[in-house]
């Protein structure tokens, strides 16, 4: 009769234990499903020459690495604080003061507190210290330092893949400590020894060969726009014509090959090819899609540098081939933070190409003067800005509007009122979310840097939740059903969150609002969206 | 042991090593006044040195700046010029507030509105203040220290004195730097060890130079307010120290010399610690770049060629198939 | 209805201890996170226990409307049902309100009125309990959903664009 012999409340306790009141260095590491991504394919891994494929699995012990990883990590590390300031610094710089850690999605999400920025860059930080700083040889774990092992490898694949890169605690932080940087040299790291995710290997591998990261082929791709082009007919009686690598075109158009192929970002997709069609029409703009650069988004980003600069090169040397003037790019997150921050250091100089200058304004991109690359949301602006579009914004009534921005955009690259200008000229209804969620201040989705997968699918809603419920927020005050954003990873994202979150709002693409807007010589009265949902007013109208 | 207990003893027992050493006989005065400050100073300089140079070794091959703010593109879009700086006057005005005013952790510092309508501050909202009090009156007792070791002693520093020293009650003067330190210091170590969240990432390494600064603070305001220390005697030494002409001076008592060990044993904490953090804010390059690489092309030193697969490689795999949808070839 | 007004009373000191017992739930830093930080879009989790852990409480004194108690119940439970929390773990904090209660009024409850209509007060949390259960389990069906969903547009779809499924029209 032991049981009369408990209280109630050890009971309880039973059910509830209290978290364990060790340090973070005691606490042994716990690969809990739904938290980690399956481990990357070996063949996506051989087919890039990277190294240690073969296949393994993160749930087992052995992960089957190389004897000497030790020294493959020791070295890799040497070698990146040698290449890199940024890591050289974060490393040593950090006085723990704790203002990052409750700006991370993650660590506001799970409560696990390995997710708070700071903690995070321990994990590397205890080795660097234990292995590179004369303190940590001599005062140990006094100073914070620790020996590489087993376990540690496993916490920082673990804690590396839950990271989104997003930068929102270097922000925060007194010395800009971006665990973005952190990550990225980690994720190095544990390249080193093939342990990458498959959501990532794999879409690199793809990328590489067939040009973008779903391994669409040529000529699926323009099946695909086809595919669309009648589409687009039915709704607005309009026949567009895509152009695909055509040598001597004015413009390259570059966006990710998801809006291509994964639904809603298909409907931004179909903007561009309706926006573009206008613009041929009414002023001649010569705008060609690529087969080969048909990625704008890049996995590298999250593997290696030097990943990055593999895939990236492809936007130049196309540009080279087709001898067009300059890039235009899509609608994408870390695909801007790349051509932004890396493209032109890694893959230039463009003196093949001429300063971007829009032949419809006359409007030089003094901005994009040397990697000749403009975003299709400056360019759009310049237009509407010049009274250059034909807008008529009632036909977006039915959308009560919100704007996400996206991290990289806004962190890396400070792109926040070209859209939101965009926006205010196409729809009537806009609302803004809280201040401190917006803009630089802005939540991560919770599924970028590569974590987009389905098996985190709770690893996603957690991060997801502070983005939610600021969306949630606008949605009970204002009536908001339309989460507009400006990438094709929140596109894929931020659709599942809202399903979980606050099922009443849908997700879209900035351009999918300015072709629902674009009056069209020749087209049919609107009756529909790009969507095939009634405009407000047409509801009780049969739809022909 | 408690990370925060260790570095509380660590500390009392460093100072009780210079006291009772040098009350105990004249030799250790030599020791804790001579020779400790010249090898620490060594230290401090040679480790600062190994230290910065050790970080402008490394190159910095991406323009990485974290921008917080509207960048520069259309010329109609009203940019921020101080949190996306696109010029170098625009990074240097940034570092400038983040140097001396803590501009990213001022972020962190929003008054809150609680549910009947109050305003409020909970402790973390404090840091900013904890941490501009506490560095501020740092530089404050630091330069009004330059009095000991300049003759005659400079105007400025004079003037310093007076402001800081602005209340008088009976003699000796207050200076308030002194207590704002100690003030200012004790606020971020209890802050360490009240918030959970703060306690669970600090080390040992994070409580010991808090200790020691406070004991530094403590007992320079022992001297100055209660013990009256012989400044003429103290002065002597120091301007000894400076001067190359080292001496002892037989009327200075044992916390003078606890105050110059622990200020010894700071200066050579600095260049292996996260003190550094003060020499680390200038080189960090998520501050100190201008976001403009899309306009002016960032060079990375050791930008090396890598392997692509070429258009030629693709065509080659897709040819058939690119003919067949009628996509244009390089070779038919 | 004496025990109501007692716990009308009591209800704020309640509703905190309450709190309490559920923030202990997560590691003792994350805990005082979500009591300290007020801004509910800073710390949503922090944000939707306080104020739904109050309504909970205002629903159990006045009457059971399903409706309001879904309301509040499920973005509790929604977010639990993805942290680290076994179904169990994620309830149970429902079940910790029976002991909070006890231990708040533990004076009053010595007169039989009171501890009688405490009994039934009790059921009313058992309810509670049972809809939470529903609750947790419509969202992880939810979260199956998703990821089969995911599954299936990322491939079906792309299949069918591309004209490799036949469909019987």
């Amino acid at each position: 009769m032991s049981d009369e012999l408990l209280k109630p409340d050890e009971l309880i306790a039973n059910i509830e234990p209290a978290p364990p009141r060790k340090g973070w260095m005691d606490t042994p590491i716990n690969i809990r499903k739904g938290m980690y991504c399956y481990a990357s394919n070996h063949k996506s891994v051989a087919s890039l020459d990277l190294p240690n494929a073969r296949p393994w699995n993160p749930l087992e012990d052995d992960w089957k690495l190389p004897e000497n990883w030790k020294d493959i990590i020791f070295n890799g590390f040497r070698e990146r604080l040698d290449k890199f300031r940024s890591f050289k610094v974060f490393m040593d710089i950090c006085v723990r003061c704790g203002a990052c850690a409750d700006k991370c999605h993650f660590f506001i999400g799970s409560g696990d507190p390995k997710n708070m920025p700071v903690l995070r860059a321990e994990l590397l930080r205890s080795i660097y210290r234990n292995d590179f700083t004369t303190a940590g040889k001599v005062f140990g774990k006094m100073v914070g330092a620790r020996e590489m092992t087993m376990d540690v490898l496993k916490e920082w694949w673990y804690y590396l893949f839950q990271c989104t890169e997003c930068r929102r605690c270097s922000v925060f932080c007194p010395y800009g400590i971006d665990t973005a940087e952190i990550t990225i040299m980690g994720r190095e790291l544990l390249n080193l020894l093939g342990l990458n995710i498959d959501w990532i290997a794999t879409p690199i591998a793809n990328c590489n060969r067939t040009g973008n990261h779903l391994g669409i082929q040529p000529h699926a791709f323009k099946d695909m726009l086809d595919f669309f082009v009648e589409d687009i007919e039915e709704i607005t009686g309009i026949t567009v014509e895509p152009q695909y690598n055509k040598k001597g075109a004015d413009i390259l158009f570059i966006t990710p090959s998801g809006d291509v192929f994964a639904d809603p970002g298909t409907y931004t997709c179909m903007g561009y090819m309706l926006y573009f069609h206008f613009l041929k029409e009414k002023y001649g703009l010569d705008v060609t899609w690529s087969t080969y650069a048909s990625e704008g988004g890049n996995f590298g980003l999250f593997t290696s540098h030097e990943m990055m600069k593999r895939l990236n090169s492809k936007m130049y040397a196309e540009a080279k081939r087709l001898g067009v003037k300059w890039i235009l790019g899509g609608e994408c997150g870390h695909m801007w933070r790349v051509i932004n921050q890396y493209m032109d250091t890694m893959n230039g100089p463009t003196d093949f190409m001429e300063e971007p200058v829009s032949p419809i304004t006359g409007t030089k991109f003094e901005n994009a003067k040397s990697t000749k690359m403009v975003h299709i949301a400056e360019f759009t602006a310049d237009l509407i800005k010049h009274g250059k579009l034909d807008l008529d914004k009632s036909r977006n009534d039915h959308l009560k509007v919100t704007f996400h921005d996206s991290c990289n955009p806004a962190r890396a690259m400070g792109m926040l009122d070209e859209p939101r200008y965009v926006i205010n000229n196409v729809c009537n209804h806009f609302y803004e979310m809280p201040s401190n969620t917006i803009r630089e201040q802005t939540f991560c989705c919770g599924s970028g840097a590569g974590l987009n997968a389905g098996e985190n699918l709770e690893l996603r809603m957690m991060g997801g939740l502070p983005r939610a419920n600021a969306v949630k927020h606008v949605h009970e005050k204002y009536g908001v059903n339309t989460l507009s954003c400006v990438c094709a990873i929140d596109r894929a994202a931020l659709p599942p969150l809202m399903e979980y979150w606050v099922p009443e709002v849908e997700v879209n693409g900035l351009h999918e609002m300015v072709a629902n807007a674009l009056i069209i010589p020749g087209e049919n009265e609107r009756t529909t969206d790009l969507r095939g949902e009634p405009l407000a007013g047409m509801e009780g109208d049969d739809v022909e | 042991m408690k990370n925060y207990l260790l570095s509380l003893i660590a500390v009392i027992v460093l100072a009780l090593i210079a006291y009772v050493g040098a009350e105990a006989a004249t030799w250790p005065q030599y020791v804790f006044g001579i020779i400790i400050p010249y090898l620490a100073m060594t230290i401090f300089i040679m480790g600062t040195i190994r230290k910065i140079l050790g970080w402008a070794r490394s190159p910095v091959p991406f323009r990485i700046p974290s921008t917080c703010g509207q960048q520069k593109s259309l010329p109609w879009i009203k940019q921020s010029k101080i949190d996306n700086p696109f010029t170098f006057f625009g990074v240097i005005v940034r570092m400038v507030l983040e140097v001396f005013l803590f501009r990213s952790l001022f972020r962190n510092t929003k008054c809150k509105m609680s549910k009947g309508g109050k305003i409020f501050f909970d402790l973390e909202k404090w840091l900013w203040v904890g941490a501009i009090v506490f560095h501020w009156s740092f530089l404050v007792v630091l330069l009004r220290h330059l009095r000991f070791f300049t003759n005659p002693v400079p105007g400025c520093i004079q003037f310093l004195e007076q402001v800081d020293g602005f209340i008088q009650i009976g003699l000796p003067g207050i200076f308030l730097s002194g207590f704002a330190l100690v003030a200012g210091a004790v606020f971020l170590l209890v802050r360490r060890i009240v918030i959970p969240q703060v306690r669970y990432i600090s080390l040992a390494s994070d409580y010991f130079p808090l200790f020691l600064i406070i004991g530094i603070a403590l007992t320079g305001i022992l001297m100055r307010y209660f013990t009256k220390v012989d400044i003429v005697g103290a002065k002597e030494i120091l301007m000894g120290l400076v001067t190359f002409h080292p001496s002892i001076s037989a009327n200075i008592n044992g916390i003078f010399y606890v105050h110059l060990f622990l200020v010894s044993i700071l200066l050579v904490y600095i260049p292996f610690s996260k003190l550094m953090h003060m020499g680390g804010i200038f080189f960090s390059p998520t501050r100190n770049l201008a976001n403009n690489s899309r306009a002016v092309r960032h060079i990375n030193p050791w930008n090396y060629p890598v392997k692509v697969h070429t258009y030629d490689e693709y065509e080659d795999d897709y040819r058939e198939k690119m003919i067949e949808a009628g996509l244009p070839v390089e070779k038919e | 209805m004496k025990l109501g007004n007692i716990l009308s009373q009591k209800k704020s000191t309640i509703v905190k201890k309450w709190f309490d017992s559920v923030a202990k739930t997560y590691a003792e830093d994350t805990a005082k996170f979500l009591k300290n930080q007020a801004d509910p879009f800073a710390n949503p989790v922090g944000g939707s226990l306080s104020t739904g852990l109050e309504a909970l409480m205002d629903e159990l004194i006045q009457g059971m409307h399903r409706e309001t108690i879904v309301s509040f119940l499920d973005p509790i439970i929604r977010i639990r049902a993805v942290q680290a929390f076994t179904p169990s773990k994620a309830t149970a904090f429902i079940f910790k309100l029976k002991q909070v209660i006890r231990q708040s009024i533990a004076g009053e409850l010595k007169e039989k009125e009171i501890a009688d209509e405490l009994l039934t007060f009790e059921i009313k949390i058992d309810e509670l309990a049972l809809i939470a259960f529903d609750i947790y389990v419509e969202c992880r069906e939810k979260i199956y959903e998703l990821q089969a969903n995911e599954m299936k547009n990322r491939t079906y779809s792309a299949f069918k664009r591309a004209n490799l499924v036949s469909e019987i029209e």
